[in-house]
């Protein structure tokens, strides 16, 4: 735990920023930063792992102990370094190309472990560092250099895949709201297990405003949803639209006479069973929804390196053996004279 | 009729049956039993990748072979006694079984029916029972029949037919049988009846070889050059597991395995998954390159690291081992060969990855390898590779085989004492400056800044680093500079690791080299052959990359120079490429089997005559 004060500039390297001017990864730098400053860790005691991509440059701009691994294995450099030493404060920075395609594997079974780290995932929907060609989170029909005349392929959700692999943490923000992703960050931190933060990020060069019908000023207030935990699930400029359960299905109401705020849904982050968490997810635009931020899952489990701890420990406790000299002596053995 | 008896200096013993049939087992027990009187031994399990492979057939035979007596180095080409547990097992070892060897068969299951499955043996019965000494006893008849007071039913029985055969080969070679039959009562402490049935099984074997009296008995004089102290079986996965461990205790670090199951490795990752008591944290990884990069993660925060795998999982971790290269952090890979190429032959021996262990990377990408040579000293070269990973901040490569894997070989138990000191290179807390990159004027090791030290913030990774203050480098001349760092670290080993030495005859003109896992047989070969007055030397190489120094002095020292290997000639192709001004002569097998000592003498011989 932290005896020390910081500010978010103790976390500035002093490495040159080699992101685009206006690169949405910035502003998710500042966040991790501010975040930092203020949860209960030492700063030796932070460790920043990423891949390959644009986002995995990451850990060079952080003044804490860093490693940029390679393509898609954040996830594993990650977790051997929560596994062998649970005392440091673990982030996993990573993008939709390094965590759902070639990290793929890796990314469903650290959140299955439910390995104490954070994973905080930039989804551009898009390669930048190879110059734009699609990723698994690209839309259907999407025209990249690598598809030319459109995907077809079908996208992931990545909060689909976290709760496929029994995810206990997810929540959701985007690089524009750094004082709402900063909290969230800080929530992800006091989490004990996995906790993905999955962060909408614009690429300005490859893929510039994919987000623009969640973020463009007039649109903005409509298509995006902040769930608190214990709050009506409510939206719109004036907090005039909300979220019902209809049969097996979500359905976008307006408060009236008829509807009054009681009968809109209250976020329970808590609530185990993942299918409420799952509708939430997969809200889109597209489907006449607002997109969900906020911290959607936060479900308490235990995690695997405190189990592997404790392991040890029960094991230590009961065994006769103590060291090596033990172990060689074990069984079977005979004495030549 | 008086009893023959056969005075010997060792002998070699198969038992084979289906993989059902508890061989392994039994040639465990046997092995076990012969070391304990003071045999020097050494054993071969040879079994199938099918967990159950189609019983009664060639391809299901399960084999464990063992060679026991005064000084054994290797598991022997053919065998005095094979116990074939059906006709399949008689098939498929007949060839290597000696000269009016014996054969014990159960003739309860040579009927029709598993002739069929084993193919066309029934008509060449009548050869083998005239070429060879072959018992012909009714083992599961017996057995069911000396287990009647014990109410087990029928299949329970006919469980126990192994330890009936192997109570008749304890009785071939005067073995005491309390050795098994305190086995059985600690292994079935819970199910007393059970331990019974096997203990009964064994005795009735025992006693109905000694009624019969059709057999010969053997005399095999015990070892008189085994050391005194304490021992114990070993075989080469555990070995690796425990000398891993004892370099983690020695250097005071945790220990950290990542790993994916594989076979002939799996073991290594199940031992250390046991071993909790000292601490260990096995990590069972989602794949291959999870196994590898999870332990570049421990070895980045401080643990002794390491992954173990087989030549295909060696060939997916690739990538992630030119990571610890660059990134200059310890990291021990065991690389357990087996029959490639792709899946290839599981469970068979072969030492064909030398190429991928020194080659098979992107980019300018050294690493040191070593390769252990007997099932025991697996454990030596497991922790000399964690001791080369820790003091030189470098991966390390550790080859073994199949053979080594599974192979057992009595041990003598090492204390801890008397292991060699490892200095990591963690530095301490406490100063005001860590340059990653910063190395040690002599090794050329970087120093370990590890983190939880405060003020040792860094940032490495898998891109090229400035020199000394390790960020991010794209300068060209910085990338000659790193680049030849990286290759002279590992060159510089050359001055730590032990000299080449020679066996045998240094006043021959033939050197017969060799490298790992062929030592056994290579070094009896060469005894043998200057006992019978040939002149004939040997070396053999454990460390590989770079290789010792004196190497070119030893191979001057000759004529002529045989490279024995499993495999087209990987080795000497290496040694071409080193020391281009001797000529190679190959001989290489590719049969996923170990070679015999009978196939070397007549090569070795047949260069000493070709003069």
């Amino acid at each position: 735990m932290s005896d020390q004060k910081y500010t978010f500039k103790d976390f500035k390297s002093d490495q040159e920023n080699r992101w685009c001017p206006g690169c949405g990864d910035t502003a998710i730098l500042m966040a991790v930063q501010k975040a930092m400053a203020e949860m209960d860790h030492n700063k030796e005691d932070y460790a920043v792992i990423s891949g390959i991509g644009c986002s995995s440059r990451f850990p060079y701009y952080m003044n804490t102990y860093g490693f940029h691994g390679i393509h898609g294995r954040a996830g594993a450099l990650a977790s051997g370094v929560k596994t062998a030493n649970p005392k440091l404060s673990v982030w996993q920075i990573t993008g939709d190309g390094d965590a759902l395609a070639i990290g793929g594997n890796h990314f469903i079974h650290e959140i299955r472990r439910n390995i104490n780290l954070n994973l905080v995932l930039f989804n551009n929907q898009i390669y930048g560092l190879t110059k734009g060609q699609y990723s698994p989170t690209s839309l259907f029909g999407q025209v990249t250099k690598s598809s030319p005349y459109g995907t077809v392929e079908q996208p992931f959700h990545p909060g689909e895949l976290v709760i496929g692999a029994q995810g206990k943490f997810f929540a959701r923000s985007i690089d524009n709201k750094v004082k709402e992703t900063t909290s969230i960050l800080i929530e992800a931190d006091k989490h004990t297990g996995t906790s993905v933060v999955e962060v909408l990020q614009n690429c300005v060069i490859f893929n510039d405003g994919a987000y623009n019908a969640i973020t463009s000023k007039e649109t903005r207030d409509d298509n995006q949803i902040w769930l608190e935990h214990g709050k009506p699930m409510l939206f719109g400029k004036d907090k005039e639209k909300g979220l019902i359960v209809d049969g097996m299905k979500l359905r976008v109401v307006h408060l009236s006479d008829r509807i009054s705020v009681e009968n809109i849904l209250v976020h329970d982050a808590h609530e185990t069973d993942p299918s409420l968490h799952l509708a939430l997810i997969n809200m889109s635009v597209t489907n006449g929804f607002p997109v969900a931020f906020g911290i959607i899952r936060q479900v308490e489990a235990p995690a695997y390196d405190e189990l592997v701890e404790q392991q040890i420990a029960n094991v230590q406790a009961k065994s006769k053996i103590k060291n090596m000299d033990d172990v060689l002596n074990s069984g079977s053995t005979w004495v030549i004279e | 009729m008086a009893k023959k008896i056969i005075e010997v200096d060792e002998v070699v013993v198969k038992f084979a049956g289906d993989s059902g049939d508890g061989m392994q087992l039994t040639g465990t027990q046997f092995s076990n039993t012969s070391a304990l009187i003071g045999d020097d031994v050494s054993t071969f399990p040879d079994y199938p990748a099918e967990i159950r492979a189609p019983q009664g057939t060639v391809g299901g035979v399960s084999g464990f072979q063992l060679h026991f007596g005064k000084i054994i180095d290797n598991p022997g080409d053919y065998c005095d006694v094979l116990v074939a547990m059906n006709p399949a097992a008689l098939k498929a070892n007949i060839r290597w079984v000696k000269d009016g060897g014996t054969i014990i068969i159960d003739t309860d299951s040579f009927t029709e029916k598993n002739f069929k499955k084993a193919g066309c043996l029934e008509d060449r019965l009548k050869d083998i029972y005239e070429d060879y000494n072959v018992i012909q006893a009714p083992v599961t008849s017996l057995t069911k029949e000396s287990l009647v007071s014990t109410g087990l039913d029928n299949r329970s029985m006919a469980r126990s037919k192994n330890m009936f055969t192997l109570g008749m080969v304890y009785c071939i070679f005067d073995r005491p049988l309390n050795h098994t039959e305190k086995f059985f009562d600690t292994k079935f402490a819970k199910k007393p009846e059970i331990a019974d049935a096997n203990k009964k099984a064994l005795r009735a074997g025992f006693n109905y070889a000694v009624t019969i009296h059709a057999m010969p008995s053997f005399r095999v004089h015990p070892s008189d050059t085994i050391e005194k102290g304490r021992y114990r079986n070993m075989n080469g996965n555990t070995a690796v597991a425990w000398g891993l461990l004892a370099a983690a205790e020695k250097a005071n670090l945790p220990f950290f395995l990542g790993s994916y199951p594989i076979t002939p490795a799996t073991e290594i990752l199940v031992e250390i998954a046991k071993r909790k008591d000292v601490g260990a944290k096995s990590f069972q990884a989602e794949d291959e390159i999870a196994g590898i990069v999870t332990s570049i993660g421990a070895s980045f925060v401080g643990n002794l690291a390491a992954t173990s795998t087989s030549g295909p999982g060696l060939a997916l971790k690739s990538e992630a081992i030119g990571l610890a290269v660059i990134t200059e952090l310890p990291l021990v890979i065991v690389n357990v060969q087996r029959g490639g190429p792709s899946t290839g032959l599981p469970t068979k021996t072969e030492q064909s990855d030398l190429f991928q262990a020194l080659y098979g990377r992107n980019g300018e990408s050294p690493v040191p390898v070593i390769a252990a040579s007997t099932p025991s000293n697996c454990f030596n070269y497991a922790f000399e590779a964690a001791k080369i990973a820790l003091e030189h901040m470098t991966p390390v490569l550790l080859l073994t085989d199949g053979f080594l894997a599974n192979g057992t070989e009595p041990w003598k138990i090492p204390a801890m004492a008397d292991m060699p000191e490892i200095k990591h290179k963690i530095k301490p807390a406490g100063d005001d400056e860590y340059l990653p990159y910063k190395r040690d004027p002599e090794t050329l090791a970087r120093e370990w800044g590890i983190p939880g030290t405060k003020g040792y913030e860094h940032r490495i990774g898998g891109l090229e680093k400035m020199d000394i203050t390790g960020n991010v480098s794209y300068v060209p001349e910085n990338h000659e500079v790193m680049t030849k760092y990286r290759d002279e670290k590992v060159q510089r080993l050359e001055n730590v690791y032990p000299e080449l030495e020679i066996e045998g005859n240094e006043d021959s003109d033939l050197l017969v080299i060799g490298w790992g896992s062929t030592y056994g047989h290579l070094t009896t070969a060469v005894r043998e052959l200057n006992n019978e007055g040939y002149k004939v030397a040997h070396s053999h190489f454990n460390y590989i990359n770079p290789l010792p120094k004196n190497t070119i002095d030893v191979l001057k020292k000759f004529k002529k120079h045989l490279v024995c290997e499993i495999n087209l000639g990987q080795f000497a192709g290496y040694l071409e490429m080193n020391h281009p001004d001797f000529e190679y002569v190959k001989y290489d097998k590719m049969q996923g089997l170990p070679f015999t000592v009978k196939e070397l003498k007549e090569k070795i011989k047949q260069l000493l005559e070709n003069k």
